[in-house]
């Protein structure tokens, strides 16, 4: 259960250190194998069931709900105690950077308030090395991780097409939902953009369009596991499907899309062999004289106070800045770098996704008669990557790729609904606005590019010596830099989305900017941060082994981003989940072996 | 002219699915933390100094960490009675009423304006100054037009003024301060009314609903965007 600190008559088989995908996934799949599992999370406890404001209204909520300093998202974004700053927990920049890292201190952490985008990386993104020379491979393959993606697909209800394109994999038969129809703006962007050989396809969400099969799903799962079968069963007999209606980012009370506190903690938490202590600050992994870590110190912040948990194996899932400052604050004779940190890297390789994005007015758009958009209120289309072969060329300037995220239309009015209207009416105000207002309202739209950054050297993340947070912990000082690959990519984006605009008959907002570096987002900003303590098959070019596992401690292990060694555009949540159940399996097997 | 093809779930149904959700899931799942007594009645060896103490869970109140589900703008409000009712006028000429909604003032506008220039962010203090200064020069220039405040105009008066300050780009020099400022009022209104349910209603957003299923566009729409 949740509670104030560990029971102190429970031995632990794995702290699990963090309770978003990676923590969530790993205390789920570790307690259902009958572990005894304590997590220990650094924000408060969460109920998205008691907590979620649905279908509250931007008028009940201060400045419209509008998004702050205090709520970045807005007023009823589901992040409590999270944003690109935190009261209390600084980090720094080193001169000429300008990282942004978000938290999440929450149960559940990040998976509150995601996108819920849960795209597969393809074949490709597991061998970019080996492709174009740039970055790292990964240790495993696509087929290696395919089962686990179809596993976690139906374990936690994703909807998507089984359109099979290159780099672009389908799920096996069966595991997607049916994707929701296409809205009105998506139709008429798809065909507007087929002239230009630019696709658009179902997109691929963490939303569950049907009520899963909670009486062949879990025997699907976990055969032969009567335990997790029971748990799994009843906590999918708890979730609904999608009401098509309020918005995923503040969380869903009827657990109808995926929130680490509605799909992975609930069912872990049935099987009784959990306990989550919330509001644990860790700070530095323990070891024993002979290399294996024994267990964790952190503070206690109701009381601010430090406190030790012991356990056989340790789980790092507090994100992949957060794991990396763990482990670099974890410092001892046998590691005097940071804990399993023999290789130098932990920390180095630092990613974010490469973000742009631009919009635009559509005539096509205006007077459309009234119908409900809102939807699953993410995108229903999108357009994946569809340059391979151009680049394979060498016609578009940079390597790797991104893929586009469409939004827009008749959404609910929020605050700055109409701001940059009178560039349209030149100045209307009066009986004239309001009659502005009706014909435009819902005939803006936008494109947004999310792409894959190539890991480089001048980005990472260190110790800085001379800063603490308010818990006492050393904090972290960022690296950040661009390559052209990026920059370029960036302006390969908003020339695209021009090119879809004007192709749509519509007018861009702005002007497109063909200097990349001015329109790619900070470092940070796309809260996709990875590759901090990546994987590799050789313990000096890498950090853990392909199951993220750590070279150098044998029951220290990472689920989170961290382990990540590309950063393909497809949005990291999903393939973090897929590779924390395949760690999961690997932990399990070898506690079998007796290695750990 | 509501979605016709997507009956809105039976609203009885939705509570219902919502309600049994919310009850099933604090029960049974544990992310609710048992009340104290409970607790303590679970671990009643350990000595009180060390006894678990229950997990807060819900909202702590701080900015960081808001109650969304009683929200509330905490902050004292620092417009005058006298700049609101300027700032209701201005707001009424930019979204007046007409046969299809109410104007700006009646669903509460100025209200809106005076929350967003109060609030304690560094951006508020900037726009307090602009609306301030903005609502004097409103009525400065109205006397020097003629010889009255603002609100003492006739509304052909005030249209010659608010005409002149409308467009930014088209504003004459001497107008430019008063233009940006109208350019922000003319934000906010729209904000504020749109917001409300008058606004949403005139502008037929239908959705925040309850649904079943949700349809392909109708056919009315594809054939608008010469889809069908």
């Amino acid at each position: 259960m949740v509670q104030a600190s560990p029971k102190s008559q429970t031995k632990y088989d794995v702290i699990v250190v963090g309770s978003g995908a990676g923590g969530g996934m790993a205390a789920y799949q570790l307690a259902v194998a009958g572990l005894k599992v304590l997590v220990l999370e650094a924000g408060r406890s969460y109920d998205p069931v008691r907590e979620t404001p649905m279908f509250k209204l931007p008028r009940q909520a201060p400045l419209l709900g509008a998004g702050t300093k205090h709520k970045p998202f807005g007023f009823y974004d589901a992040t409590v105690d999270g944003g690109w700053e935190v009261p209390g927990e600084p980090y720094t920049n080193a001169p000429g950077t300008d990282f942004k890292w978000w938290r999440s201190r929450m149960l559940g952490g990040r998976t509150n308030h995601w996108g819920r985008i849960s795209l597969r990386m393809g074949e490709y993104d597991f061998r970019p090395k080996s492709r174009d020379g740039l970055g790292a491979d990964w240790p495993m393959t696509y087929d290696d991780l395919a089962p686990y993606y179809d596993r976690t697909e139906m374990l936690i209800g994703v909807y998507g097409g089984d359109d099979n394109l290159e780099n672009t994999p389908a799920s096996s038969p069966g595991v997607l939902m049916p994707p929701p129809a296409p809205r009105a703006t998506e139709l008429l962007t798809k065909k507007h953009s087929a002239p230009l050989g630019i696709p658009v396809i179902p997109a691929h969400l963490a939303i569950m369009t049907t009520r899963q099969d909670a009486n062949t799903l879990p025997a699907r799962l976990h055969p032969n596991n009567p335990l997790a079968q029971r748990v799994l069963a009843q906590s999918m007999r708890q979730r609904a499907a999608c009401l098509w209606a309020t918005p995923c980012g503040w969380g869903c009370s009827v657990k109808a899309n995926f929130q680490s506190t509605t799909v992975l903690l609930p069912p872990a938490l049935l099987t009784g062999n959990v306990d989550i202590v919330p509001d644990a600050m860790v700070r530095e992994v323990t070891m024993d004289a002979s290399g294996k870590a024994t267990g964790v110190h952190y503070i206690d912040k109701t009381t601010r106070t430090d406190r030790q948990v012991t356990a056989r194996v340790v789980v790092l899932a507090a994100s992949a800045c957060e794991s990396a400052r763990i482990m670099l604050n974890s410092k001892s004779a046998l590691f005097p770098n940071g804990v399993a940190n023999s290789s130098g890297l932990v920390g180095k390789y630092l990613m974010d996704t490469v973000g742009a994005g631009i919009g635009g007015q559509i005539p096509a758009l205006e007077n459309l008669p009234p119908h409900n958009q809102d939807g699953a209120s993410g995108m229903h289309m999108y357009t994946p990557w569809w340059l391979y072969k151009e680049q394979l060329a060498g016609k578009l300037g940079f390597a790797r790729g991104y893929h586009i995220e469409m939004g827009g239309g008749r959404t609910m009015p929020g605050p700055g609904i109409f701001g940059g209207l009178d560039e349209f009416t030149q100045g209307a105000y009066g009986k004239r606005f309001k009659e502005e207002a009706r014909r435009y309202y819902g005939s803006f739209i936008r494109f947004d590019g999310r792409g894959e950054m190539i890991p480089n050297e001048d980005s990472y993340c260190e110790i800085d010596p001379n800063v603490v947070d308010q818990w006492g912990i050393p904090v972290l000082r960022f690296h950040w830099k661009w390559s052209e690959h990026e920059t370029k990519q960036a302006a390969h984006m908003v020339k695209t989305f021009a090119d879809m605009i004007t192709s749509m008959g519509g007018k861009v907002s702005g002007t497109v900017e063909t200097d990349g570096a001015k329109v790619i987002a900070n470092g940070g900003q796309i809260i996709h941060e990875v590759g901090t303590c990546r994987m590799g098959t050789d313990s000096r070019t890498s950090v853990l082994n392909q199951y993220g596992q750590s070279w150098d401690v044998k029951n220290l292990f990472v689920t989170d981003g961290s382990v990540f060694v590309s950063n393909a555009d497809k949005n990291p949540t999903l393939s973090i989940l897929a590779l924390a159940w395949r760690t999961c399996d690997h932990i399990l097997g070898e506690m079998q072996r007796g290695n750990i | 002219m509501s979605d016709e093809q997507t009956p809105p779930m039976d609203r009885r149904e939705a509570l219902k699915v919502l309600a049994i959700a919310a009850a099933s899931a604090t029960i049974a799942d544990g992310l609710t933390p048992a009340p104290a007594s409970a607790q303590r009645a679970a671990l009643p060896t350990l000595p009180a100094a060390s006894a678990p103490i229950p997990p807060k869970s819900g909202p702590r109140g701080t900015v960081t960490d808001p109650d969304l589900l009683n929200a509330k703008a905490t902050w004292p409000r620092l417009l005058s009675a006298a700049e609101l009712v300027t700032l209701s006028a201005l707001c009424d000429m930019i979204i007046p009423a007409d046969e299809k909604s109410p104007g700006a003032s009646a669903v509460g506008v100025p209200a809106y304006i005076n929350e967003y220039v109060s609030a304690p962010y560094d951006w508020a203090e900037r726009a307090l100054v602009r609306v301030r200064g903005g609502l004097v020069w409103l009525d400065v220039e109205s006397g020097r037009r003629f010889g009255k405040p603002f609100t003492g105009l006739s509304l052909a008066q005030r249209t010659t003024i608010c005409d002149d300050l409308c467009y930014l780009p088209k504003a004459k020099p001497e107008h430019q301060v008063g233009a940006r400022f109208f350019d922000q009022i003319r934000d906010l209104t729209s904000s504020g009314f749109y917001t409300s349910d008058a606004g949403m209603k005139d502008l037929q957003y239908v959705g925040n609903v309850p649904l079943a299923k949700f349809n392909a566009p109708p056919p009315e729409v594809l054939k608008h965007l010469g889809l069908a």
